[in-house]
């Protein structure tokens, strides 16, 4: 009997314990998730309600709801597909060079033995740099009169000499992704790093001492190790390629057809003042990159399957 | 390869590729550098040269002397220093829940930073834009503070939430069995351990709030709220077409000093906090 109830009391305890543990651990999250999700879910909700409205704020009293017209506007136009496409092409091209630079600089990284301080620094720059400083410094060094390319690539047969870059659309797409990749990669080649790091040398000692060549030492016991490393990388970075703008914005002002879909929706919202359209638009980007990520995480869950059934 | 068997592993591959990296991140850099040192009449009658032939420090004092830019300056401090330090305080409530506590909705709370992390922020441009001019905050600190604590918070929970796990907290414990109160066991043992995961967070939260432009174009529409990436794309001077180029440089690289001092200081840390968040968690 006695024992029971010392049971009891202790297992109250201990749910008593739980307990006070719960509502601190909430009561310290709070703060954070509170200002999170106000400042996100709150105007997206927002938008959801708006994107069903004609709303512009030049005529802010017709306001007429319009349901889905909106939507039905924005996938019947040609502008919203070929901003869309830019936005995909500027994503994957840029994430796949950086994918490959970044790697040989972190292999390379992964070998200095002096200068790390240096090298980190440098590295780093590009990171902490400001977008739009960046696109500055680019959009100059790609003018056709007074930047430092057109005078020192003209050798490269796709360059030549008095090319203006920013006269049609390929050229300008081109000096875009150059800023972007410019300064994405070194934060590719950090987190490439991290995970080339944990890859243990024994191993690729032993595939050494096995006879393995370079190539089928990267290719068999680097990379697979180096999986989960790869995939956040390429996650985080294929998101924020598509949200690009502040290039876009500084380089060519959407100029030569270099829209995105950021660059689409900011122009319609602050300045042409069509909060409507623009809300449906916020949407959109909203779902898309829903979609990418789910894409994402659904092809790399695929990969690590066979990674695992390979193991 | 000469280097083989070799302990420092380098190689003429290793060495070009060492060269190449520092080239490829430096050389915008110091390009932008020069265009700042070139007088105005160079960058605008077609001098595709890289070093300045004539060297001139007129580009900073002009820009030095302008209020518009100094202004924004004193926006883009003010702002980035308030959104860090808050952005820091909840961030380290969460983190410390996070990595210490068992408590349910721990995995919500890194779903939701994790969903935000994610999130394209110019789709808060048009509801922001409406709710903050109705709300009174369009064109104003906190109107810009609000969305930027909203965006750092996910990075910094990761990364200080990644740091706090390292953290031996048995020590805690183990300094009041040896007769410390419990004030004192958190302040002498775990305070020092936990300072700089907390001040990484607060360089990763200070570059992202002195970084971003879209908001800041956005949601303000004069000096009085205007950061300086927003106030340098309205640096035009009398011909729209050909932005003063040479002023601009110098304003760039006035930005880019508090970054680089930061980044020679801190590089150890920095790398830390940006692969702990990401590669641990």
């Amino acid at each position: 009997m006695t024992t029971m109830v010392a049971t009891a009391q202790v297992k109250a305890k201990a749910s008593d314990r739980t307990i006070a543990e719960n509502r601190l651990g909430l009561k310290l999250v709070a703060p954070a998730v509170v200002v999170m999700v106000l400042v996100t879910a709150w105007p997206m909700i927002q938008a959801l309600y708006l994107s069903l409205f004609k709303y512009r704020l030049t005529v802010p009293d017709d306001r007429a709801f319009t349901g889905l017209g909106n939507y039905a506007t924005i996938l019947s136009d040609s502008l919203f597909w070929k901003d869309t496409l830019n936005t995909i092409i500027i994503m994957i091209v840029t994430v796949a060079i950086e994918l490959v630079i970044g790697f040989a600089f972190a292999m390379v990284m992964h070998r200095i033995v002096f200068a790390r301080g240096l090298m980190r620094t440098a590295i780093l720059i590009p990171y902490g740099i400001i977008t739009v400083v960046s696109a500055f410094a680019w959009q100059f060094a790609f003018s056709l009169n007074n930047g430092f390319v057109d005078g020192w690539f003209h050798w490269l047969p796709w360059i030549g000499t008095d090319t203006n870059w920013y006269g049609d659309h390929w050229h300008a797409m081109f000096a875009i992704m150059v800023s972007e990749i410019w300064k994405t990669t070194p934060f590719m080649s950090l987190l490439l790093l991290a995970g080339l790091s944990q890859v243990s040398e024994d191993m690729i000692e032993a595939a050494k001492v096995d006879g393995a060549t370079w190539t089928q030492r990267l290719v068999k016991v680097i990379l697979p190790n180096m999986r989960a490393a790869i995939m956040v990388a390429v996650l985080f970075r294929a998101l924020d390629a598509y949200r690009i703008f502040d290039n876009i914005f500084i380089m060519t002002k959407g100029a030569q057809d270099t829209e995105s879909s950021s660059f689409l929706t900011y122009r319609q919202v602050i300045e042409q003042f069509q909060l409507g359209m623009g809300s449906a638009l916020s949407v959109l980007l909203f779902l898309s990159v829903l979609l990418i990520a789910f894409i994402l995480v659904k092809l790399f869950k695929v990969d690590l399957a066979a990674a695992r059934g390979e193991a | 390869m000469a280097g083989k068997g070799n302990a420092s592993k380098m190689g003429p591959g290793h060495w070009l590729g060492f060269v190449l990296i520092l080239v490829w991140c430096l050389l915008p850099v110091v390009w932008i550098l020069m265009v700042s040192l070139k007088p105005v009449a160079e960058t605008t009658t077609g001098s595709p040269q890289f070093l300045p032939k004539t060297w001139t420090i007129q580009n900073y004092k002009d820009i030095l002397k302008n209020h518009d830019f100094l202004h924004a300056l004193g926006n883009s401090f003010g702002i980035a220093i308030i959104a860090t330090l808050l952005a820091v305080i909840f961030a380290t409530l969460a983190a410390y829940a996070i990595a210490r506590l068992e408590f349910k909705g721990k995995r919500v709370v890194l779903s939701i930073a994790l969903a935000i992390a994610m999130f394209p922020v110019v789709s808060l441009v048009g509801p922001l834009f409406d709710m903050w001019r109705v709300a009174h905050l369009f064109n104003t600190w906190p109107g810009l503070i609000i969305p930027y604590l909203t965006f750092t918070l996910p990075l910094a929970i990761w990364t200080l939430s990644a740091f706090f796990r390292e953290i031996p907290w048995e020590m805690e414990q183990a300094a009041q069995v040896d007769g410390a109160t419990s004030w004192q066991a958190f302040r002498k043992v775990i305070v020092p351990l936990a300072a700089p995961g907390v001040f990484t967070a607060a360089i990763l939260t200070f570059f992202f709030a002195w970084n971003e432009f879209v908001l800041a174009i956005s949601l303000t529409s004069t000096t009085a709220a205007r950061t300086v990436p927003a106030q340098m794309s309205f640096f035009v001077g009398s011909d729209p077409f050909n932005p003063p180029y040479s002023q601009l440089a110098a304003a760039a690289v006035v930005v880019t000093v508090p970054v680089v001092i930061i980044v020679l200081l801190f590089q150890r840390k920095i790398v830390a906090g940006l692969t702990s968040g990401a590669v641990k968690g």
